[in-house]
């Protein structure tokens, strides 16, 4: 199943011109811990899918509201020559194309 | 004398984006001690504070502060407001000013008024990039002396100092340039003596309006008690509420950490926050406390001119042109090149084909999309050194992709539907951010300007 399907809400914005930040929210814990443990939902393979570094890629379950934060840099500094979206929110693929 | 709470109003998330005026006086009551709302952000882009221009308009600003306004007059609590004018720089104040002024002369009032500037003098900046007091905040590019001088407004995000001083001063009425949203909303607790941690917490979520309930409305007021120990959070709209799991979910907006966010104060540290239902519509939050930063810093931001735009917008239907619009482009991009060797110097522009449908959005980060779509909207950019030069590489590049030759190609009276005519815009200036930096401030050093006026 697709990150996107099991998501209740998977949105992105942007955390400053520099920074993306994606949210994901999950209806109960099960859904949340079979993300989190998922070997499909890592640094690493989230950095391959945004063509950042792994280190560069931060996730941060925040398990009290079932959610969990995935934050990155920008592939370009919002509304520069090239941005293809200023305010990031449409940035939460290819994340919801995950396979868990 | 500290009271033993605080009640307030957060007149909606954005000033000028509208809100409904009944939900507004509805929060209206004799407790509220002040009406608070943020107009600005950095969401839009670079080039508003760039240029010096506003991303909402005169009209709407007037017709989201008169209201304000006149409340506040007429209950005479302080009227807060941040980041005015959208980028907060001098131009945008001042614009927000003059829409002040008409309402206030319009209406025949009275009252002391504060402008709190937030440009940051070129010089001191270049000073601090000397002296190492600059560090990039997140994955900010590297800052040089150069980029500092091409940059057009710099502005710092106050923090609560400069609002407490304008209070101080005696001010009813408080127009900030570039402020942190929560020093709009958590100044005057902290100046009654409140806990800032909570103040700052409180403030996070206020500054957005109801955009931490269920439906969520960004464009509606929130009211805010604050007390000892916790403070409390209510929609003013009767059809939102607040549940614990919108609000903890709001603290984490826009945020890179769900557990913490920082500001000038200091780290507002989540991890021990408490979040119940309070009533049928409110939430009570607890247990947030703030970490005193090691050094005070303030967050600056800037923008460079990097040229002109102008763009083409343009539809594809036919299957081999859409197959082939890889070709098509590197023709086209071919074409432009032979056709002004010598004439135009090719580092002075640059050509950029947005293919909606196929890749528009997420670029190389997907592959394409099989079978590929129907139709493909295509937007063709040139962005370069003058308005002149970017209209002449786009209206070479828009009139050779309508007849840019392809393998297999059957419509061979032209590629592109083309839905204006004319069918290409100039867009103006381009920038891109030049610093997003946090400057170590110096003590006895002021960077804001306050100035008192009586209106």
């Amino acid at each position: 199943m697709q990150l996107y399907d099991i998501a209740r809400v998977i949105r992105s914005k942007n955390a400053g011109p520099f920074t993306l930040t994606m949210d994901l929210f999950f209806t109960d814990i099960t859904a949340l811990k079979k993300v989190l443990n998922s070997p499909a939902f890592t640094s690493q393979t989230i950095s391959k899918l945004y063509q950042v570094r792994p280190e560069e890629v931060r996730i941060i379950p925040f398990e009290a509201i079932l959610a969990v934060k995935v934050s990155l840099p920008r592939f370009v500094g919002s509304g520069a020559p090239t941005d293809r979206d200023v305010y990031g929110a449409q940035q939460h693929f290819p994340l919801g194309n995950i396979e868990i | 004398m500290k009271p033993s709470e605080i009640h307030y109003l957060s007149l909606c998330g954005m000033l000028g984006y509208g809100y409904p005026l009944d939900n507004f006086k509805h929060g209206i009551n004799p407790h509220v001690c002040f009406i608070g709302a943020d107009n600005g952000s950095t969401d839009p882009g670079p080039y508003y504070l760039g240029s010096g221009t506003g991303f909402v308009k005169s009209m709407q600003i007037r017709r989201d502060l008169e209201p304000a306004l006149l409340t506040a007059r007429k209950q005479n609590i302080p009227l807060i407001i941040g980041s005015a004018g959208g980028a907060g720089a001098k131009p945008h104040v001042d614009s927000f000013i003059k829409i002040l002024h008409d309402i206030s002369h319009q209406h025949k009032l009275h009252y002391r008024l504060a402008i709190i500037y937030s440009d940051i003098d070129k010089k001191q900046v270049l000073d601090a990039l000397q002296q190492n007091r600059l560090s990039p905040c997140g994955p900010a590019p590297t800052l040089t002396e150069k980029r500092i001088h091409q940059s057009s407004h710099i502005v710092g995000q106050m923090g609560t100092e400069p609002f407490i001083e304008a209070l101080e001063a005696g001010a009813q009425v408080i127009i900030a340039g570039r402020s942190c949203d929560t020093a709009i909303f958590s100044a005057l607790p902290v100046w009654k003596g409140f806990d800032p941690g909570l103040a700052l917490h409180a403030a996070k979520i206020a500054e957005c309006g109801a955009l931490c309930a269920v439906p969520a409305g960004a464009n509606d007021s929130l009211s805010v008690i604050l007390s000892e120990n916790h403070f409390i959070v209510e929609p003013t709209n009767p059809a939102r509420r607040c549940t614990p799991e919108s609000v903890a979910a709001h603290s984490m907006y826009e945020q890179p950490d769900p557990n913490c966010f920082y500001e000038p104060e200091g780290k507002i540290d989540m991890q021990h926050s408490q979040f119940t239902s309070f009533g049928e519509r409110a939430v009570k939050v607890s247990g947030t406390r703030l970490i005193p930063p090691a050094r005070d810093t303030i967050k600056l931001e800037a923008a460079v001119l990097k040229g002109y735009r102008t763009i083409s917008i343009a539809g594809l239907r036919d299957p081999s042109a859409i197959s082939h619009l890889e070709e098509i482009e590197a023709g086209v991009r071919d074409k432009v090149a032979q056709n002004t060797k010598g004439i135009i110097d090719p580092n002075a522009y640059s050509l950029h084909f947005l293919r909606y449908g196929l890749d528009g959005v997420t670029g190389p980060r997907e592959p394409l999309p099989a079978p590929l779509p129907r139709e493909v909207g295509l937007v063709i950019e040139s962005i370069a050194s003058t308005q002149e030069l970017a209209d002449t590489v786009l209206s070479l590049a828009r009139s050779t992709a309508l007849h840019q030759p392809f393998e297999g190609r059957k419509t061979t009276a032209g590629n592109l539907a083309f839905p204006f005519s004319p069918s290409d815009v100039s867009c103006g200036p381009v920038y891109e951010f030049s610093i997003y930096h946090l400057l170590e401030t110096q003590k006895n050093q002021p960077l804001f300007k306050l100035c008192i006026e009586e209106i």
